[in-house]
């Protein structure tokens, strides 16, 4: 799957998340958390959201692999394939 | 035989909320509800026409649209409800009103910083300090250990006028010990009070019962009323299942009570040990008038008074201790739903002392409250002058047998399960005996513990 595709699958889900979040100026280096009223919280949602949509598991210990949508999409894209 | 992966005991805040997380996430989940009604100790009920409702006088933890790192706005995400479906309207003032002194508060925490400083000026700086300590204090830390919250404030407040001041609302409205409460509730309490106060929703409690329910049956959770539990049944401290009082067998991997610590254990079927019980109990009269507060010229939204010498929040020695009280006036919020004008009043009260009552003294003795109700709204308000039309009291007696609170404690043990776990594997608290209290309070602590407990580590067994 190609960087564009599974960027926007992942601004889906945080969309459903964050709903009163403005997602169009995300800068895909910069962490999330700094960018997001993000929290544990809802990363636990983002990683829930990935397994019920796409029956992809992540381990509590890859969570730090999620910090920004760069590393995101760089961790996944080997699960999506 | 039915089994689910979650079995949630009691449709009140906390394990509507725990649902609603096992539910999004295709859990199969059944929350059962002794009760005709939800809400547990916030529900709902109706007399003659008029809406009444159990224990809301306030939410607390106000928070605007959006606003960050907001306990509110946490759960709303965690929950997917829109911020507009709660329609909050703000709380005009309050004011706690002791012999000597009184302090005005509102949602804007400077007013009481002002307040403090004009009555207690020698308390000025310490009062910041306490404030900077509890800004920057990690109060929903699950591994907390009970800290005497007195002891901890008295390291900066110096005046003990003053500290009973501030302590006396944070008590009524939400400490299981008497007198003192643990430093991290205090924390959280005085966060959600004094700095990001009270608020209503459209409707008062109903509305957001009715939210929680929708939203739970919507993810596809399943909710039965009028179904009492009997035993949850373990083998070598684990749980399997759960009996109902009509005799039906439920399996389940887990089970999150919301009943209780101490009332939880005593249906675990294998024996266990009772956590030791509240005794922190109330009254509250809740009267409608011809008139409204606004009418006669009383526009706060809550007053906590006192009258006497000391602040005492401790268990009387007789049916109620009249010397103190909270007057809730729901009217005086930005919106107000009610056509007529609405009086709350609740003292502290003695179970014992209720229960032990035959039927006519009872009847008597709540006529008494009643009237201990309406002379305290004239000495705080003398120029109150409104017409009742109706009221309703409740007692300590009232509040056992609709929540099954063991000696009617409203805000439930003395022993907090904060990391929700008990000594039966698979057996989770979450609500007011996890630890995190008011509505607010309640379904964070549903959202944590189901996020922790069921929903972590992938285990949808």
């Amino acid at each position: 799957m190609d960087y564009q595709t599974l960027r926007q699958k992942i601004i889906d889900i945080i969309a459903e998340i964050a709903v009163d979040e403005d997602l169009s100026n995300i800068d895909d280096n910069v962490r999330l958390r700094d960018q997001l009223d993000l929290d544990s919280m809802d990363f636990l949602d983002i990683v829930m959201e990935l397994k019920k949509k796409y029956k992809i598991e992540v381990p509590t210990e890859d969570y730090p692999k999620l910090a920004t949508l760069k590393s995101c999409i760089e961790y996944l894209t080997p699960k999506f394939a | 035989m039915a089994h689910y992966d979650t079995i949630i005991i009691g449709a009140g805040m906390s394990g509507l909320a725990a649902g609603i997380r096992l539910a999004m996430f295709d859990q199969k989940v059944c929350i059962l509800e002794r009760h005709k009604v939800p809400g547990g100790l916030n529900s709902y009920y109706e007399r003659l026409g008029r809406k009444l409702d159990v224990g809301l006088h306030a939410m607390t933890n106000f928070a605007h649209r959006g606003e960050r790192g907001r306990p509110l706005t946490k759960l709303l995400k965690q929950l997917r409800i829109p911020y507009e479906k709660l329609e909050l309207s703000q709380q005009h003032f309050s004011r706690i009103v002791f012999p000597e002194h009184q302090l005005s508060f509102s949602n804007d925490p400077q007013l009481y910083i002002e307040e403090i400083g004009k009555t207690f000026p020698d308390q000025k700086e310490n009062f910041a300090r306490l404030m900077d300590v509890i800004i920057h204090f990690d109060d929903v830390n699950l591994h907390n250990k009970y800290q005497s919250a007195k002891e901890k404030v008295r390291e900066f407040i110096a005046d003990e006028k003053l500290l009973e001041m501030i302590f006396c609302p944070l008590l009524i409205y939400g400490s299981a010990w008497e007198n003192d409460m643990d430093f991290s509730q205090f924390v959280i309490m005085f966060k959600s009070i004094y700095l990001e106060g009270f608020s209503r929703p459209k409707n008062g409690v109903r509305s957001i019962i009715n939210l929680l329910i929708e939203k739970y049956l919507q993810c596809g959770g399943e909710l039965r009323l009028g179904t009492g539990i009997k035993k949850i049944d373990t083998e070598n401290g684990i749980v399997r299942r759960v009996i109902l009082d009509s005799g039906e067998i439920i399996e389940a991997n887990k089970v999150m009570s919301s009943i209780g610590l101490p009332e939880t254990m005593n249906i675990v079927s294998e024996k266990q040990e009772c956590p030791a019980t509240g005794s922190m109990s109330f009254t509250e009269t809740i009267l409608f008038f011809d008139r409204k507060p606004a009418e006669e010229n009383i526009h706060d939204t809550i007053v906590f008074f006192n009258n006497d010498e000391k602040y005492r929040y401790q268990k009387p020695q007789s049916l109620c201790d009249y010397s103190s009280a909270v007057v809730c006036f729901p009217n005086n919020f930005g919106c107000d739903d009610y056509h007529e004008g609405v009086v709350r009043v609740t003292f502290i009260a003695n179970f014992e002392k209720w229960n032990e009552l035959d039927r006519a003294t009872y009847l008597l003795k709540k006529k008494e409250v009643l009237e201990q109700s309406l002379a305290l709204i004239s000495k705080v308000f003398p120029w109150f002058n409104a017409t009742l039309l109706y009221s309703d009291v409740f007692t300590p007696r009232t509040i056992m047998r609709y929540t099954g609170h063991i000696k009617g404690a409203v805000y439930g043990s003395t022993q907090k399960a904060r990391d929700g776990r008990t000594d039966i594997k698979n057996l989770f608290i979450c609500g007011t005996d996890q630890g995190f209290l008011g509505i607010v309070g309640a379904m964070l602590s549903g959202i944590s513990m189901a996020n922790l407990h069921c929903l972590m580590n992938g285990d949808k067994a």
